[in-house]
């Protein structure tokens, strides 16, 4: 396993290091391990759905990952009954797979334990069983937590799963669209909507908590603000006491405070605040003449990375939090917007414009190695996943004469450029952001 | 009332038709140089129409009509640039005698194209707003007439991945409140 793992690992830091070449799309190639994921026992008729439910839940999560290739069940030989007392591990190395998932349901009452194993099959040994316990009506919560069990054991990464999505839903014609703020799992179940599209919505993002959104909004309609959502509550309010528009917010690591950009109507320019969220006391950044937009914080508060155009170009810079060591890191042509660092702090992904193309691109800290991963005629807005490892992001069309085409999609794709994949939602999507783990 | 109506009506297809139609870019950038002319040349049009089938314009003084109509709601940016170009500063000089003809309170719209990000370009469209505004106010206006708002690329006002609607799109706005 120890081997396997390592060999793994190499794989990708070997696709990083061959393919990093400026504006060519990196597209890392990673082979799938085949894994079998049984469905999960339950000796009671009214369980056994959950049980199938909850296999499916964990073998579509492993797939849509692009590390793991689910083994078709029809190919199983041993049963979910017979492997509820252990594997025959002759029996899913014919198969060829090179892990194994089983696992068990009982019902107690309201409430089920859920109960999973996790065993590598060519050397015979099980690397994880864990048992939780919960209430039916929860069984998708504990497929992704057993789904982020199983990824960080055999990738070395924490999981991702058990996360959610909010974005901003699309509807109408470009020149008037209808924006919504909705809401789904990371897997894209238990979508909803939080906003009803009477006034246009933009750019949210999570808490560190994941109860929370800011997001900027025309509620008011001639006073357009960023504002708080509560998830839960439905509640709103405005951030901070502006006479001007602020946008373009962001939660820092530790959810007590947001940067955001604040058009002050007697310097009719942007510039980067901090507000602290308790004492409502608000600090300027940035000043300059130029524009100062897309403030995001590095993963330990202490400096943030945003976008201006104060050489005359667009770019990319970082900033301690007392706005006084300021140093540009974008390097090469083109123009760079909406920086966001990594929740690893090892890599910074943007949105980047040349020769009338957008890219998608990952670049360290320092600004070297710089790579482009995903390219398209609109794509825009970066988010990552809580490991580091994935990202999302919206393409929107070309727009006809006729008024057709200028949809948005929301897409993923891996740190590498591997595995690009559209997220279906029920309408058109933008803005996406990725909240941190739930558990 | 009626013919107020039947106004906008008219308003509404003369600005769509000519908003959709490509503009002739012969030399000149294609910015800015578009704003005033079809505007005014629309205008007579539309006057000459309702003189004939409706028996005289019936546009309020001061109104956002009488704006649109007798002087001009827009101009024009040059891509990335919050800059006024001598056009823009030509039809903002007759903007500000007619604000302070009517003593009229407006708000600046500042409008992107859709080539740069959501985030940059609501920056950008305040900035446009904001240069506008700062004109006006050097020409006299008080800025407690002008308030200033920025849609960046949310509110196209011609739909087309396309450089003549490319221009048409980097604008800004003059309505009367």
């Amino acid at each position: 396993m120890r081997k396997f793992l390592f060999f793994f690992i190499t794989i990708i830091l070997l696709n990083n290091k061959v393919l990093s070449l400026d504006l060519t799309i990196t597209q890392g190639s990673i082979k799938p391990t085949p894994i079998a994921v049984s469905n999960f026992f339950s000796s009671t008729e009214s369980t056994f759905r959950i049980g199938k439910n909850i296999s499916m839940v964990i073998s579509d999560n492993l797939e849509r990952s692009g590390l793991f290739l689910p083994i078709d069940q029809k190919a199983f030989i041993q049963s979910p009954k017979s492997l509820s007392q252990g594997p025959r591990f002759e029996d899913w190395k014919v198969i060829k797979s090179q892990h194994l998932v089983s696992g068990k349901i009982n019902k107690r009452g309201d409430k089920i334990s859920v109960e999973f194993r996790l065993y590598d099959v060519f050397a015979q040994k099980e690397l994880i069983g864990k048992k939780y316990e919960t209430t039916e009506k929860n069984w998708r919560r504990v497929s992704h937590i057993i789904s982020d069990a199983i990824f960080s054991r055999l990738t070395g990464d924490s999981g991702y799963f058990d996360t959610r999505i909010v974005y901003v839903a699309e509807t109408g014609p470009k020149d008037n669209k209808q924006k919504r703020l909705a809401i789904m799992d990371q897997d894209q179940a238990n979508h909803r909507f939080l906003t009803d599209g009477s006034y246009l919505v933009l750019t949210p993002r999570f808490s560190p908590n994941s109860q929370k959104i800011t997001y900027m909004s025309y509620i008011k309609r001639n006073n357009p603000r960023v504002f708080i959502f509560d998830i839960e509550t439905g509640r709103q309010e405005i951030v901070g006491d502006f006479p001007g528009m602020t946008f373009a917010p962001r939660f820092s690591p530790d959810g007590k405070k947001i940067v955001m950009s604040y058009a002050d109507p007697k310097i009719g320019n942007s510039e980067i605040y901090i507000l602290d969220l308790a004492t409502r006391i608000s600090k300027r950044i940035t000043n300059s003449s130029a524009i100062d937009v897309s403030a995001s914080f590095s993963p330990d508060g202490k400096q943030i990375v945003f976008n201006s155009d104060r050489s005359g170009r667009r770019h990319l810079y970082i900033t301690s939090l007392d706005g006084k060591k300021i140093k540009r890191i974008s390097r090469e042509a083109g123009s760079y917007y909406t920086p966001v660092w990594s929740p690893r702090g090892d890599f910074i992904a943007f949105t980047k414009q040349e020769g009338g193309q957008f890219y998608i691109g990952v670049m360290e800290v320092d600004g070297s190695n710089e790579r482009m991963i995903a390219k398209s005629f609109h794509v825009e807005g970066p988010t990552w996943s809580p490991n580091g490892r994935y990202l999302m992001y919206f393409k929107e069309e070309r727009t006809a004469e006729d008024g057709s085409g200028g949809e948005s999609s929301l897409y993923s794709i891996d740190l590498t450029g591997y595995n690009e994949r559209k997220i279906i939602t029920p309408l058109g999507g933008s803005d996406p952001a990725w909240s941190p783990l739930l558990h | 009332m009626f013919y107020k109506i039947l106004l906008s009506i008219f308003l509404a297809a003369f600005i769509t038709a000519c908003s959709t139609t490509p503009k002739d870019t012969s030399g000149a950038s294609g910015s800015g140089s578009s704003s005033s002319d079809p505007a005014s040349g629309d205008a007579d049009i539309l006057a000459d129409l309702e003189n004939t089938e409706l028996g005289g314009p019936n546009i309020e003084p001061g109104s956002q009509e009488d704006l649109i109509v007798n002087v001009g709601d827009r101009v024009f940016f040059d891509y990335d640039s919050a800059e006024l170009n001598s056009d823009a500063k030509e039809l903002l000089q007759d903007q500000v005698a007619w604000i302070k003809q009517h003593n009229a309170s407006v708000t600046i719209e500042g409008h992107c194209d859709e080539r740069g990000t959501r985030e940059y370009n609501l920056a950008l469209g305040e900035k446009r707003a904001q240069s506008v505004k700062n004109y006006m106010t050097s020409m006299g206006i008080s800025s407690s007439q002008i308030s200033t708002i920025s849609f960046g690329k949310e509110r196209p006002a011609v739909v087309g991945s396309n450089k003549g609607a490319w221009s048409q799109n980097r604008r800004s706005v003059t309505t009367v409140n």
